[in-house]
């Protein structure tokens, strides 16, 4: 049986005060907050063992290598990919995707293709794409979905083409946590001979990832969502793709030989690794993911779903607050996107914040999606494990009194 | 800085369906400004009659400081002259940065002076400015 109380405790951050009230942190979605375990594991990296990794024969960049490395072997692990020769280490998932789209869909997508995404996509796994298709002369084919959010599988098939060679999907949404049919996706976009690439920034701090059973062509994901740093990243490919791929970025560590006029280039994954890497970042993902392990996905869904289906249910009992997007607990993590009635939410941001909750407020960099919805902005609510349903007692108590602050009704 | 301080009558009054969104016919400069990060937009219409700002008045959506600031400047600045105008952009932006803080000065700047302390809340200081800045960039063309 886990304890609740001694996860809290885990994370010094949460015992802080803003504005004079306690943290209520529920911007999970923007990136979460880290465990001491993290947080020690990067203090001892640089007061025990910081050194370049790769390089040198001494003592300090052998255990560097090795912690970089081992890391790379736990990712592939948690992920179940078939090799660690399968894991690039990258900044963010932005980076990876754009390694993807320069990497990969550069080289093989002429004016004749279509690029198939999702209209929900943030920007990240949008402009990318888009901005591939302009120079390429080629065409981006939106799926679109209902006003919950739920993306169809006829929709999907529609989308889906014969002249379909990358088909690009959140497996998560950011913006209402809506988990999308990547499987079926999957399935579909092989049939027609398209690869898939799977953003999973939003989905991989909250559930098992299997790259295998998802058959993903490509999967990327950030560790600043999952308790490690900013600053790392990691994609997965399939290593019969990735071997095909050129460089992303050309430098050190990733050349087999160098001459005035040729290069060859390093063997996967380091081909795609070029420069001085974020060790102190690897590390902490390392530390992240025991962590995760340690307490386990079961635990992570059970208490997100909990707090989940207790924010709705509260949400929903108030006259003034607007919920978007579909309330199914199935098929949705802890993303909730509202409004409360007559009031721009970035007021409402404002007014949470000076009782110590922070959510975020704004398009969500998603703006294609927004418009679709004809929404300008909402505000966002996300939770991870170490939430408490007092904090969401917290947070209604507040949301009640933000009319009253902004003049209607009593103040 | 207290909610009360910020959401002040003032602001809440311009904020709710001001007398100044609206559409003007036949606006000699239409100038839309934006706030990528918080999605605030704002597009001025001004009608010049010579050199003076004969009618001034703005569309879009926002929160409540971006719009109430947009409406106050627009009190401000009608039927003054352009170089009055944009002198008056200037002494708010100085009091936006505290650069001055001497209410002789700032009373100029009428209701205005409610946005003085905006810059104790860095996140919102962009929506404050968004209607002032606009206004600049539109006739410094
Ligand atoms: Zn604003």
């Amino acid at each position: 049986m886990i304890n609740k109380e001694e996860i809290v405790k885990d994370f010094p951050i949460l015992d802080r005060k803003v504005n004079g009230k306690k943290l209520v942190y529920f911007d999970n979605a923007a990136t979460t907050q880290k465990p001491l375990s993290v947080i020690n594991a990067i203090s001892d990296y640089y007061k025990i063992y910081n050194a370049n990794p790769h390089r040198g024969a001494h003592t300090l960049s052998v255990e560097a290598t090795e912690a970089y490395e081992q890391t790379r072997n736990k990712v592939a692990k948690f992920i179940n990919a078939r090799s660690e020769q399968e894991i690039i280490f990258t900044k963010n998932t932005t980076e990876a995707l754009n390694l993807v789209a320069y990497s990969y869909v550069n080289n093989n997508l002429t004016s004749d293709d279509e690029i198939t995404i999702c209209i929900t996509e943030h920007h990240s796994n949008l402009i990318p794409w888009q901005q591939i298709a302009i120079r390429k002369g080629a065409k981006i084919n939106y799926m679109y979905v209902d006003s919950d959010g739920i993306l169809s599988v006829d929709e999907i098939k529609n989308k889906i083409t014969d002249k379909t060679k990358v088909v690009c999907i959140a497996h998560v949404t950011n913006t209402f946590g809506i988990v999308n049919p990547v499987e079926e996706i999957v399935s579909i976009a092989h049939e027609k001979g398209a690869i898939v690439v799977i953003d999973g920034a939003q989905s991989t701090p909250h559930m098992k990832i299997d790259v295998q059973k998802l058959d993903a062509d490509f999967f990327a994901f950030s560790g600043h969502k999952m308790l490690a740093p900013m600053g790392v990243g990691v994609l997965y490919g399939k290593k019969e793709l990735l071997k095909n791929m050129t460089p992303f970025l050309y430098g050190g560590d990733m050349i087999e030989y160098v001459s005035e006029q040729t290069t060859t280039f390093a063997e996967l994954p380091f081909k795609f690794e070029a420069g001085t890497q974020n060790v102190e970042a690897v590390v902490g993902l390392s530390s992240a993911i025991d962590y995760i392990e340690k307490i386990g996905y079961e635990y992570i869904e059970e208490q997100e779903r909990e707090l989940t289906e207790y924010a709705l249910e509260k949400l929903n009992q108030i006259d003034d607050v607007i919920i978007y997007g579909s309330k199914n607990i199935e098929n949705k993590v802890g993303v909730i996107s509202f409004n409360v009635k007559d009031v721009h939410p970035h007021d409402t941001a404002t007014i949470l914040d000076r009782y110590g909750i922070a959510i975020r407020s704004g398009h969500h960099c998603a703006q294609p999606f927004m418009k679709h919805l004809d929404l300008n902005s909402t505000c966002r609510i996300s939770f991870y494990f170490y939430n408490t349903k007092e904090e969401i007692d917290i947070f209604i108590d507040a949301i009640k009194k933000v009319r009253g602050h902004m003049g209607y009704g009593t103040k | 800085m207290e909610l009360n301080d910020l959401y002040t009558d003032i602001i809440l009054e311009h904020s709710q369906n001001s007398y100044n969104k609206k559409v003007i016919e036949n606006a000699d400069i239409t100038e839309l400004g934006h706030n990528p990060s918080c999605g605030d937009e704002i597009t001025l219409q001004i009608k010049f009659d010579g050199d003076i700002i004969k009618n001034i008045a703005y569309t879009g959506h926002g929160c409540a400081i971006s719009q109430a600031s947009a409406s106050i400047m627009i009190d401000n600045i009608k039927g003054k002259t352009k170089k009055e105008a944009l002198d008056e952009v200037e002494l708010f932006l100085k009091m936006i940065k505290k650069e001055i803080t001497d209410d002789n000065e700032l009373e100029k700047l009428n209701d205005a002076i409610a946005f003085k302390n905006i810059s104790n809340m860095p996140a919102r200081v962009k929506c404050a400015v968004l209607a002032w800045h606009t206004l600049k960039e539109s006739m410094e063309k």
